[in-house]
């Protein structure tokens, strides 16, 4: 006898009755996923102040006596170690990948719910684990947040004694979690899905997020194994990076390891890593713009494949980040080659999601403004990348502000757009209340035009070669006076899109008890989580039969459909869409 | 060519047969799932392809340090040389415990096949073979590094044959896998434990037997590149 796929048996389900077990130690994965959420946002503002303080001191040189040099290295450490794994890997795997999966494929939960509920607790883990380290004498690490030895571990590095290692540790810890629950979404994808479901007609969130899943199960592993071999030369005295050193006059008991090895294998992980945070970006916003421009994603199958060859390209470009480390210079061409090519597959999205306005019937609401917000900002971070993916041109904006304003255009503020444009779009599902329009707008326009104050300068900063990562520019020759005054200017700017988040955090809370109620498909959105029989979706997401899925997520417009949309339950045998935007066969009972 | 297949519900659904591209093309376009496998089958596998990129970035790791060190490597066949009634033999011991674990994947081949014939005590004696001979290869591994420790002067930051970095990749790759195989003997422990008190003949299926068989080979073949890599080379 065959095999039958599970998703056709019957499963019994054991509603979890009690407080705890619903909400704390639950198995059920939106409850997992808004506690990832939860946790990346606290752990992100966390990281947003220390931003602030940065840009304190930078705007405001020799005014806050409190800012000292060991101080500054650390903010922008764990600032940056914090906004990339901490907060936008969490929250795009652990957070959109656990809500969004099994809802958009039709599935009741992930395929293994228990591992899911402890890669939550051993990520929680690994953020208490990475914040103790503010708390130990000589505090967090301030290695920056490549933490490149040898300096990452020697004396005279901030936070050398305690810091670095509470961070080698939080990582290791983050990647246990991380592979928990990436195991989990990658069987899901590919085993779990509902009947008619098939991998081309899955919505390109649920691409983007698999894709990038798999891409963080074959990336974290370098990091890891960097991780355990920086922690032995810190803690046993081995050598694997270390080269022979003379620190303060002493010769040190290293020799013969190779610094350049832990950049390679850093790189290995830190490239993919950031397609582990665009991937779900550009998949979610390719269903933002088509679902709030009435019109299907332009090029599906293009999507999909553009998602895949990016994922693939991604793991052989990764010491374009090396070009200045001494490496053999004929491998900077191989690797300017590979970075290149990466532009072609990923301009395909930039205009496919352009087509997909084209002509569009375009609702200007707040997950659409941030969608189109992204493809701004990503167009503008990904222009600048073509400059540093240049060898010849890398070398002498390398280490600059160029690059600051490179990374948080295209890493920063681009896949961020994303989040904020997703949770303004899911934040009816999650809730069943609507969020405060006016609000998210104002949200929105000082967000979008704000970074522009902030990252546009940087470019500028960086050309006149404004070194990055320097505590105070003091009496600088080559550096005119308007540096300071732009950078006052970034600062104040940045201070105001910092506050404005409050807003955003005020109109989530507020939203849950002063909000209009949402119905389960406010947008008028095709792809299955919409359809789920409450809202918010309880444990088990569809009652007692699983919805079939008959067409691909973008059937908008469709010529001479009596609906506007046609939801990927809807059967071609025909039925009714009722004024909820929910599928009822003709006979009225749900599909 | 196309069968049937009965699901728990009654429903019965045509199942297509085909052979070569063809199946893996309707593999990956089918809905439900891609793979005909149970859920814990898939995601082993998956687990496995990750622990491939932690093994290689080791192995790399320690090929690169041994490239870059300007100390000599010290002679691999010479440091692990037993000598037995006056005998001098090289990679004696490594040997042994190469043999040992290799032969354990023979037994985890034949739990797996008597599992899927439903024969619970062979699985069991099988599995509980297998566990002993991953038991003894952490038992000859926990000799060798004493040996290295106490005897050669073997340290992770030094060592007195030649390069430290020698000791540190040593003691941190082949720590790696004895934590995998002692994992994989612990895991192999549940799952006997299981077969004997008829665990899976409740449940209906001795997948669970093969999953663990998986993890056995990978934790086997990945022992073969230690070898060639670390002690051959």
């Amino acid at each position: 006898m065959a095999y039958v796929a599970i998703a056709d048996q019957v499963q019994e389900l054991h509603d979890p009755t009690t407080f705890i077990r619903k909400y704390i130690w639950s198995q059920d994965h939106k409850v997992i996923a808004i506690q990832y959420g939860i946790t990346a946002t606290a752990v992100g503002l966390l990281a947003l102040v220390l931003s602030g303080l940065m840009r304190l001191q930078l705007g405001f040189p020799d005014t806050f006596s409190f800012i000292d040099p060991v101080n500054y290295y650390q903010f922008i450490t764990m600032h940056g170690m914090i906004m990339v794994i901490y907060l936008l890997t969490a929250l795009f795997l652990g957070g959109f990948g656990n809500y969004l999966i099994p809802l958009q494929l039709g599935a009741r939960d992930m395929v293994f719910p228990y591992m899911n509920m402890l890669s939550y607790w051993i990520y929680l883990l690994a953020v208490l684990v990475l914040v103790a380290s503010f708390f130990i004498p000589g505090g967090p690490t301030g290695a920056g947040w490549t933490l490149y030895p040898p300096q990452a571990i020697l004396p005279g590095t901030p936070g050398a004694d305690g810091g670095i290692l509470l961070m080698l540790v939080s990582l290791i810890i983050f990647i246990v979690a991380f592979t928990m629950g990436g195991l989990n979404y990658v069987t899901t994808v590919l085993q779990a899905r509902t009947r008619g479901m098939t991998l081309m007609r899955m919505p390109l969130t649920v691409w983007g997020i698999f894709t990038a899943t798999d891409l963080g199960l074959l990336a974290f592993p370098a990091l890891l194994v960097s991780g355990v071999m920086m922690t032995l030369d810190r803690v046993l005295g081995t050598s694997f990076f270390m080269p022979a050193v003379v620190s303060m006059g002493e010769q040190l008991d290293y020799a013969g390891g190779s610094p350049v090895l832990f950049q390679h294998l850093f790189w290995f992980f830190g490239h993919p890593e950031v397609y582990i945070v665009a991937l779900p970006a550009f998949g979610i916003v390719s269903d933002l713009l088509s679902t709030h421009a009435r019109k299907n994603i332009f090029g599906y199958r293009m999507m999909v494949w553009a998602i895949v060859a990016i994922g693939g390209l991604s793991f052989v470009v990764w010491a374009h980040h090396m070009y200045v480390s001494g490496m053999n210079p004929y491998f900077g061409f191989f690797f300017a080659t590979t970075t290149l090519i990466i532009a072609i597959p990923t301009a395909i999205k930039v205009y496919n999601w352009t087509l997909t306005l084209w002509r569009g019937n375009i609702h200007l609401r707040v997950p659409m403004l941030f969608a189109i917000g992204f493809i701004f900002t990503f167009v503008h971070g990904g222009l600048t990348g073509l400059f540093l993916g240049n060898v010849i041109v890398d070398i002498p904006l390398s280490d600059t502000y160029f690059v600051v304003g490179h990374f948080h255009m295209v890493m920063g503020v681009a896949p961020l757009m994303v989040v904020f444009g997703a949770i303004y779009h899911w934040y009816p599902k999650m809730t069943g209340k609507m969020f405060n329009e006016t609000l998210g707008k104002i949200h929105f326009w000082v967000t979008f035009l704000g970074t522009y104050f902030i990252y546009l300068p940087m470019h500028y900063l960086g050309f006149l070669g404004v070194p990055r990562r320097y505590f105070a520019l003091g009496n600088t020759e080559f550096l005119p006076d308007s540096v300071q005054s732009l950078n006052a200017s970034i600062t104040v700017s940045a201070l105001i899109v910092g506050s404005v988040q409050l807003i955003f955090l005020y109109n989530l809370i507020s939203s849950l008890f002063k909000g209009k109620p949402a119905g389960p498909n406010p947008w008028g959105a095709t792809t299955l989580e919409w359809q789920t029989p409450d809202t918010p979706p309880t444990h088990g997401n569809w009652g007692p039969a699983l919805p079939g899925c008959y067409r691909w997520a973008y059937d908008y417009s469709v010529p001479g459909a009596e609906w506007d949309f046609l939801p990927q339950n809807f059967p071609p045998e025909g039925a009714t869409i009722d004024s909820d935007g929910i599928v009822r066969s003709t006979d009225g009972t749900p599909a | 060519m196309a069968y049937e297949a009965v699901t728990n519900t009654g429903e019965t659904l045509a199942v297509a047969e085909t052979h070569g591209w063809n199946s893996v093309i309707s593999d990956w376009s089918a809905d439900k799932q891609t793979f005909g496998v149970p859920w814990g089958k898939a995601m082993m596998w998956i687990f496995l392809l990750s622990d491939i990129f932690i093994f290689s970035c080791f192995l790399i790791g320690y090929m690169s340090v041994r490239i870059a060190t300007t100390e000599p490597w010290p002679d691999t066949s010479e440091v692990f040389a037993m000598t037995i009634a006056g005998q001098h033999i090289p990679l004696l011991l490594i040997a042994i415990m190469t043999f040992i674990l290799i032969s354990s994947s023979g037994t985890m081949a034949m739990a797996v096949n008597f599992g899927y014939r439903r024969d619970k005590k062979k699985t069991a004696a099988l599995m509980l073979a297998t566990a002993a001979f991953g038991a003894a290869f952490v038992g000859m591994q926990a000799f060798e590094w004493t040996k290295l420790i106490v005897e050669e002067g073997v340290r992770p930051w030094g060592n007195p044959m030649g390069a430290p970095q020698f000791g540190s990749s040593f003691f941190m790759i082949t720590g790696f896998h004895g934590a995998h195989v002692t994992a994989g003997v612990i895991y192999l422990l549940v799952v006997a434990k299981r077969v004997i008190t008829g665990f899976y003949d409740r449940k209906g299926s001795y997948e669970t037997v093969e999953i663990t068989g998986l993890y056995w080979h990978f934790v086997d073949l990945v022992w073969v590149f230690i070898f060639a890599l670390f002690y051959l080379w």
